[in-house]
């Protein structure tokens, strides 16, 4: 097990550094640099100067080369569209993007996987039709059709604020003041993230509910007198487990594509509309920054979810066995 | 399954087609007096066609309109003339009508998803079976790199390469590249199932006889093993159509897919964003009630499927 989480970490590696040198590679390629697209007045001589100020008239090969040494003491240089290092402004997004994300991670699992138990777990009934169709509802709507939607029934009714993570007034406030603020402008982003999430969950959970009730030892939990319920959670519900752990490393993409979007629509100050910002500012240090804590995540997000399916189940552990 | 969900791709195909045919008014036609105007209901009178009530501007300051119920006027296929028109999903920031917006757009939306969808199951099709009937290191090179392609966020990587092109682009360049870019995410989802399809069935009677007939691999692909994926092929395609729908929506959101002149629903979308504009004119979300319903139909069709194997 341990060879198997070390080539995992080796992936992870190479993920990082793959991702960050592709995009900073692709944002020097493109067409125009942060001097056409940020300082549009400039004349050519003056541009010329900024450019070899901030070095980026030096050879693709050379800016790619100290980028990388840079890089090698995790220092990712400094943004030239905000003039402050990579690292504190990633620092602060990644953070509120880690906000967003983990909580919709939460609420989606308290949603999905006990209803997912529930309907899993009858045949038939009122109940399950209601909670299938329910989630074939909230299945089809994406992050983008629901952020736009919450956010218009925000705005239509005034019941949560739009827009932003706190309000101006929240900012110089005490801690619990902040913090409630916090909680206020949060619903709306961590549902329109969740809601597809909670749906998928609760396919997958009762699919393999369906499974796991056929099993022969819980008819035997059953003979031996456990009631229905006792014997689902007791003894079906950890079997099924095991494929819906399989499915979290899965998600943790579509968790992150789903947080750009909402990000951009409500406002919420995170890695996607930094790593946006800076694509369209051509600030290609921010661009491999951002490319590099996003796979830093998605390794991190998968590798968590390998061990925690690799404690799991033992027949992944045995599968890497040299 | 399969049939179902053909025949509801074809009926979208004829949709994006039907436009010119559909719409009332012309995409890009503004009506400088019914900027933001309001959706008009259609009224029944007695047995003959369905008639509006025309609007009037109330107040300019406000964009606030007031029905006049005195007078009527007939639906725009059933005559009618544009100094007087109608909007039955009201009027956008242009006072453009949001049907013919919504119809124009969907030739651009759901065309390119299409054209995307085609390209992706093609050439997913073709490296799944190549690394399938191959095996050794070809299949280990594709399975590596869709498994790559498979694990990132698949918005990044459009986000990404969209923004290596400069960011402004005329429409028709901004169509085929967000499509060869919606290739290039997508034809993974289809490879995986292929490869492991061809994998199987490569060593299969019906095979082994077409090859001691002298059928070369070429023939055998073709005619042979990619038909015994015509299920899986099927499936994928309309999974990846709403994602490529739900693609361009999002690019056209933020600014990085078509100009703002062009009818798509991510460039109707962008107006939405706004939350003042949208909890005043609740009618530019129409396109997302579009998506959310094609993307329900397709997770509806994709169930039955589910349900019954």
């Amino acid at each position: 097990m341990g060879r198997y989480l070390l080539r995992r970490l080796g992936f992870a590696v190479l993920l990082v550094v793959v991702a960050s040198s592709a995009s900073l590679l692709l944002t020097q390629l493109a067409p125009g640099d942060i001097t056409s697209e940020q300082a549009l007045a400039l004349d050519p001589a003056a541009r010329a100067r900024l450019r070899a100020e901030l070095g980026l008239d030096r050879p693709l090969a050379a800016q790619y080369l100290s980028w990388l040494g840079g890089v090698a003491r995790l220092d990712f240089g400094r943004s030239l569209l905000y003039s402050r290092p990579v690292n504190s402004l990633l620092g602060e997004r990644a953070l509120n993007t880690a906000v967003l994300a983990v909580a919709a991670l939460i609420v989606a699992t308290a949603i999905g996987l006990p209803f997912g138990v529930y309907s899993g777990s009858r045949s038939r009934g009122l109940g399950r039709s209601v909670v299938r169709g329910l989630s074939i509802v909230a299945l089809s709507v994406p992050p983008l059709i629901g952020s736009l939607a919450l956010v218009f029934l925000a705005a239509r009714t005034g019941w949560l604020p739009v827009g932003g993570m706190t309000s101006a007034a929240g900012m110089d406030a005490s801690w619990a003041r902040w913090l409630g603020d916090l909680a206020r402008h949060m619903p709306i982003p961590v549902l329109a993230l969740a809601l597809p999430l909670a749906a998928t969950l609760e396919r997958l959970q009762s699919q393999a509910i369906e499974k796991a009730v056929r099993e022969p030892f819980v008819a035997a939990s059953r003979a031996r007198g456990l009631g229905h319920a006792q014997a689902i959670i007791r003894h079906a519900w950890p079997v099924s487990l095991r494929s819906v752990l399989g499915l979290y490393g899965v998600m943790i993409g579509s968790l992150f594509s789903g947080s750009f979007v909402v990000e951009v629509v409500t406002s919420w100050p995170g890695l996607g509309r930094l790593m946006y910002d800076a694509l369209k500012a051509r600030d290609l240090y921010l661009v491999a920054g951002c490319a590099a804590s996003g796979a830093f995540f998605l390794a991190a997000g998968t590798w968590i979810a390998d061990a925690l399916l690799a404690l799991a189940d033992p027949r992944v552990r045995s599968q890497e066995a040299p | 399954m399969t049939r179902r969900a053909a025949t509801f791709v074809l009926l979208l195909a004829a949709l994006s087609l039907a436009a010119p045919l559909l719409a009332p008014y012309d995409a890009g036609l503004g009506f400088r007096d019914f900027l933001h105007a309001p959706p008009m209901r259609p009224h029944l009178q007695g047995f003959g066609a369905p008639v509006v009530h025309p609007i009037v501007l109330a107040d300019r300051l406000e964009q606030r309109f007031e029905s006049d119920p005195t007078r009527t006027l007939p639906l725009p296929w059933f005559g009618g003339s544009t100094d007087q028109p109608v909007f039955l999903l009201g009027a956008d920031n242009f006072g453009r009508d949001v049907l013919s917006r919504l119809l124009y757009g969907a030739r651009t939306s759901v065309g390119l998803a299409l054209l995307a969808t085609v390209g992706a199951v093609l050439i997913g099709a073709l490296a799944g079976a190549w690394a399938g009937l191959r095996g050794g290191w070809v299949d280990d090179v594709v399975m590596r790199v869709a498994d790559f392609v498979l694990i990132l966020p698949v918005i990044y990587v459009v986000l990404v390469l969209r923004s290596v092109l400069p960011l402004v682009l005329p429409a028709s360049t901004v169509f085929l590249l967000v499509t060869w870019i919606f290739v290039a995410v997508g034809w993974p989802f289809v490879a995986k199932g292929v490869r492991a399809i061809v994998a199987a069935e490569r060593d299969r009677e019906y095979v082994q006889a077409a090859r001691s007939l002298g059928a070369g691999p070429g023939r055998i692909l073709i005619h042979h093993l990619i038909p015994a994926c015509s299920g899986h092929l099927v499936v994928q395609a309309t999974l990846l159509l709403p994602g490529f729908i739900l693609g361009e929506a999002t690019l056209s959101f933020v600014g990085l897919g078509f100009p703002d002149p062009v009818a798509s629903w991510g460039t109707m979308l962008a107006e939405a964003g706004n939350y003042n504009a949208v909890a005043r004119f609740p009618w530019t979300l129409t396109p997302a009630v579009a998506i959310f319903a094609i993307v329900l139909a397709t997770n509806l069709i994709a169930s039955t499927h589910q349900d019954r194997s």
